[in-house]
């Protein structure tokens, strides 16, 4: 197995995801043998190759620290599903 | 009246034409391609939302859902971004705007870009424009399929893994998967950063290099950009000699290759021999067989972290919950289709702790394998050539129910894309009546090549974009 | 069994720049909430970052004042969990390849030079603000629901890791006060903790004096000021002993301390320990230091706090040493010497005259504090004390003061004190039986009767020989 029900069950946690009973039956064997495919990237022997971040080879890339206008208040929150006195509310942290 | 105006046929450079000549004003224009759109689009869904007004006197274009437009509703696809309108335009709808292209609608497409079909759109599927009961490739089939059906004169779409080049193939148009870093990222809902890249999809080739010269350049707003090395040049010319074209084994013989679609390639390659190219063959030894399992770790563990952003706070769907944390979980687990939710929990394992040297590490790896080996292909040749599907269009609901099946429709455009090269699909022929699409591909900031070599063969091919059952 | 207590501190220190981290949002305080936001910072779809180059350029001066080597090669990485004030769902930070590694700070002490190494330093975006209604306190604890304010969100932050080389809580109050001072002195943070422009973590263990082994530590979390960072660690070294002593072992956990009742309370229990998932972002460019630009960042750099305090010493003493250079009086010190101050005079009237008048010793006289310093025997303590008050006013001069004088005659004084301590007899009681401090107290009524023209020194003296015959 490339991957367990417990394993997709971690990677559902800590991604925040509630994935019902009958999503994680019918996603893990999906998984596994995706998993299984792509698993054979192991196969090559790479210890002396650099990894690729990043396709181009660029550095140093970056802004002065000059201001730019923000957002008027009314575009930030224009989609907001719910707000309090001009900020974002939410349910609080629960254990 | 206003004029009547041919949109199965019109390129944007003759639509260009006659607004200049004033032969047609801009509202004309674009209200000629709202008709067209309420003529065929109810049979076809490319749009999910169209818009009303002309607004700028240039040539209306489509943009595919993942592309954020001011004040017009953003969807990519999703539940969870049902409603979301952005404050903001992105670069490349910016740029769009300048250049006076009137918005005309957002397309469809795979939720977050994430498929080969558009059949995992939250808002239903794009049928093909050639047999409606076929997809029209993916993830950006809107896009594509609205160019063929002349319901837009050309769109953006945005390619990851071949999203452009593969539904531009199976629909029989034009798709440039453009140099990573040349198009502007901001604004654009990101899947996979250091693969996603918007590019023009149009009926020719000098079409695409027109609305390529004015999506491209530097943004101070994105930090993988860079400025071109050299202006887009609109190709003119028919002639191929000189140009060394490369066919690499790997691609063009692979598994699942279909016979009618290889011979259309062939064909198609003949003529590029009688224009004056040279034909030859090279390899790409592991960047096929490795080339899908790279970037289907590298794809979705940077998609992973890129859909965090997700969460019902700010933004978009949310759920009911008692607690933070159940409200997110909720959200995401409603807003989310299945791909993305697979793409998900495949990126979130392969970063996690003790498993990223061997997935996301290693892959990162196999990256750099497979960018040396076209450069070193790239070294004896201009360009390289392929099929850019292995099939001609497949039909709805042939491969949905199995992922990797599906996932194997980006066999031959996804080792080009992790190499960070760009890619131009053209159609050059049919195949059981539906169109094969070639892709050729060349070094980093090699557009200006990849324009002209297309140019050419597309002068020669002579296909007619305009689908069979609509020819009069 | 004696323990020996072994800290490792994590400070974060907020760059006063212009603009956030990643997008050109202004930084800054009392803005009304989310009007200092913008795609970027607020994580919309399709957002990308671009690097702050003031931000790095400080936070490279700050490695080097801190004895770090520079990175060649640096890499922002993300750092993956979901919270409130998060919103993009990762923090871009820093992970194995950070700008400033293995520097240290030389803290001098009585003993010679205690060496604290710095593991690393390195740049990144600060968390938006949430606050929890509907709880008691405030804080999360029974909220109702949470309201979060992104104006703070993207704030550039340097983070600063200690090894675990601090061996008391008095010994990271010193560690802190002097690095606070290093940061101020490059002018790239105000780095107050009751502002939260500087912030400190607590890494805590204990070992047996000797071992050379790491055994459990605990964090400790939200301190307000270098003081009670002190309290806290001596409170979590204690609790610790006390566990392990008992038989039982100390467990990995975060603990908040509150000062006001000395108590530490355990944080949210989590199933399970994060999984930050760090991986290169994708979004953004490595980072590779000019030669040029490091060399003229090290140019610039003041003299090391630690020489500077080696140097004082010879003059002065370690401790009086210590607190002129950690506040930044140094220089004052020296200017006023140089106008005739007598040196432990200046010394003690800087250190607990100026800093508690509020004033900015960079723009104090030297030459006048130093005809102050010279009379301060003689002045009349309220006179002198509001010299001092204007010191730091433009063209400000010593003259009128010094003109007045202090009353030493003890003829003149003795009605007043016998007066006072007559008026005070619970208090003379507690004198007699013990309570040697309530001298300050008498010494002050009689200051206050005499307007504060009487010479502190006199009325101390009369005081004590009525009170101690």
């Amino acid at each position: 197995m490339a991957i367990t029900r417990e394993e997709v069950l971690h990677a559902a946690r800590l991604a925040w995801l509630a994935l019902t009973d009958e999503e994680i039956d019918r996603l893990t064997p999906e998984l596994d043998k995706i998993l299984d495919a792509v698993g054979i990237v192991a196969e090559l022997d790479l210890s002396d190759v650099q990894p690729t971040s990043h396709p181009l080879d660029l550095v140093n890339v970056w802004d002065d620290d000059v201001p730019r206008d923000s957002l008027s208040r009314e575009d930030v929150l224009a989609n907001a599903p719910a707000l309090e006195r001009g900020l974002f509310k939410v349910p609080t942290w629960r254990q | 009246m206003a004029p009547v105006v041919d949109t199965l046929r019109l390129t944007a450079v003759e639509a260009r034409g006659l607004l200049e000549r004033g032969e047609i004003s801009a509202a004309e224009l674009h209200s000629a391609y709202l008709d067209a759109i309420d003529e065929r689009d109810g049979e076809l869904h490319c749009f999910l939302s169209t818009v009303e007004r002309a607004e700028g006197d240039g040539v209306p274009i489509a943009l595919k859902d993942v592309i954020s437009t001011k004040g017009v509703e953003t969807t990519a696809g999703s539940k969870i971004l049902s409603g979301y309108v952005p404050v903001f335009d992105s670069t490349v709808a910016a740029r769009c705007k300048s250049a006076g292209l009137p918005l005309l609608g957002k397309t469809n497409l795979d939720e977050f870009a994430m498929g080969s079909s558009t059949e995992n759109s939250a808002f239903g599927p794009t049928r093909n424009p050639w047999d409606p009961t076929r997809v029209p490739g993916g993830s950006g089939g809107g896009s594509a399929a609205a160019v063929t059906a002349g319901l837009a004169p050309w769109a953006l779409g945005s390619d990851t893994g071949g999203s452009i080049k593969q539904p531009s193939a199976l629909c029989g148009n034009v798709g440039l998967r453009p140099t990573y870093g040349t198009v502007s990222r901001y604004g654009v809902v990101a899947f996979a950063s250091s693969l996603d890249q918007i590019g023009p999809v149009t009926k020719t080739v000098r079409d695409a290099a027109l609305l390529y010269s004015i999506i491209a350049g530097r943004d101070p707003l994105d930090s993988t950009t860079a400025e071109l090395p050299e202006p887009v040049r609109l190709p003119e010319g028919e002639s191929l000699k000189g140009v060394r074209i490369g066919m690499p084994t790997e691609l063009n013989e692979a598994e699942g290759i279909e016979p009618g679609v290889a011979e259309a390639v062939a064909n198609a390659l003949a003529l590029a021999e009688e224009l004056g190219a040279e034909v030859g063959e090279c390899s790409l030894p592991r960047s096929v067989r490795y080339g899908m399992p790279c970037y289907y770790l590298i794809a979705p563990a940077e998609a992973s972290s890129n859909l965090a952003r997700y969460d019902g706070v700010r933004y978009g769907l949310r759920a009911q919950g008692e607690s933070y944390q159940k409200m997110v979980e909720r959200t995401r687990d409603m807003g989310f289709g299945d791909e993305p939710k697979r793409r998900i929990m495949l990126g979130t394992y392969a970063l996690s702790a003790g498993y990223y040297d061997a997935f996301y590490g290693q892959a990162q790896k196999v990256r750099t394998l497979i960018s040396e080996e076209h450069r070193e292909a790239l070294e004896q040749f201009d360009v390289l050539v392929s099929p850019t599907s292995p099939t001609v269009a497949f039909p709805i609901g042939e491969r949905i129910a199995d992922p990797l099946a599906m996932y194997l429709s980006d066999l031959l455009t996804i080792p080009s894309c992790l190499a960070g090269l760009p890619g131009l699909s053209i159609p050059c022929g049919l195949s059981e009546g539906l169109p094969v699409g070639l892709q050729l591909i060349g070094p980093q900031f090699s557009e200006n090549v990849l324009f002209r070599v297309g140019h050419a063969l597309e002068q020669a091919l002579e296909f007619d974009t305009v689908p069979t059952r609509w020819r009069t | 069994m004696i323990w020996e207590p072994v800290i490792g501190l994590e400070v974060h220190v907020h760059l006063k720049t212009r603009t956030k981290m990643f997008c050109r949002c202004r930084v800054g305080f009392g803005a009304e909430p989310n009007t200092q936001t913008c795609p970027v910072c607020l994580a919309f779809p399709g957002a990308l970052p671009v690097v702050n180059r003031t931000a790095v350029e400080w936070t490279i001066k700050l490695g080097l004042a801190l004895g770090c080597d520079i990175a060649e090669h640096a890499v922002f990485s993300r750092k993956n969990y979901f919270y409130f004030d998060n919103p993009k769902g990762y923090q871009i930070s820093q992970y194995d390849l950070p700008f400033c590694i293995s520097g240290k700070v030389i803290l001098p002490t009585a003993e010679g030079d205690r060496v604290i190494k710095i593991v690393r330093a390195h740049l990144e975006e600060d968390a938006a603000k949430t606050v929890h209604v509907g709880g008691r306190t405030g804080r999360i604890r029974g909220a109702e629901h949470s309201i979060v304010d992104f104006n703070r969100g993207g704030t550039p932050l340097v983070e600063i890791v200690t090894a675990p080389d601090i061996r008391s809580a008095e010994e990271a109050k010193r560690f802190l006060q002097l690095l606070r001072q290093t940061i101020v002195e490059l002018g790239i943070s105000d780095a107050e903790m009751e502002k939260g422009t500087l912030r400190v973590d607590a890494n805590v263990s204990v070992r047996e004096v000797g071992s050379s082994e790491l055994r459990t530590r605990t964090e400790l979390k939200n301190m307000n000021s270098f003081t009670f960072v002190a309290r806290g660690i001596d409170a979590e070294i204690a609790r610790q002993i006390a566990v392990w002593e008992s038989g039982a072992e100390v467990r990995q956990e975060t603990y908040d301390f509150d000062a006001t009742t000395g108590a530490l309370t355990p944080h949210r229990a989590k199933e399970e320990a994060d999984d930050y998932r760090y991986f290169p972002e994708p979004d953004l460019v490595p980072i590779e230091p000019p030669a040029d630009l490091v060399e003229r960042l090290r140019s610039e750099l003041p003299e090391q706090p630690a020489a500077r305090i080696r140097r004082l010493e010879s003059e002065l003493d370690l401790e009086r040493a210590t607190v002129l250079v950690t506040g930044g009086l140094d220089q004052l010190w020296g200017d006023a010497v140089a106008a005739g101050a007598e040196k432990i005079a200046a010394a003690n009237v800087i250190a607990n005259t100026i800093v508690g008048a509020g004033l900015d010793p960079a723009a104090v006289s030297a030459q006048e504090l130093a005809r102050l310093v010279d009379a301060r025997e003689r002045l009349p303590r309220a006179a002198f004390d509001e010299a001092i008050s204007k010191l730091a006013d433009p063209g400000f001069s010593a003259e009128p003061y010094l003109a007045q004088e202090a009353v030493s005659d003890e003829s003149e004084l003795e009605p007043i004190v016998a007066r006072v301590l007559e008026a005070s007899p619970g208090q003379v009681d507690a004198y007699r039986s013990g309570k040697e401090g309530l001298l300050g107290f008498f010494v002050g009524q009689v200051l206050k009767e005499t307007g504060g023209k009487a010479n502190p020194r006199v009325v101390s003296e009369l005081i004590r020989e009525r009170l101690d015959s």
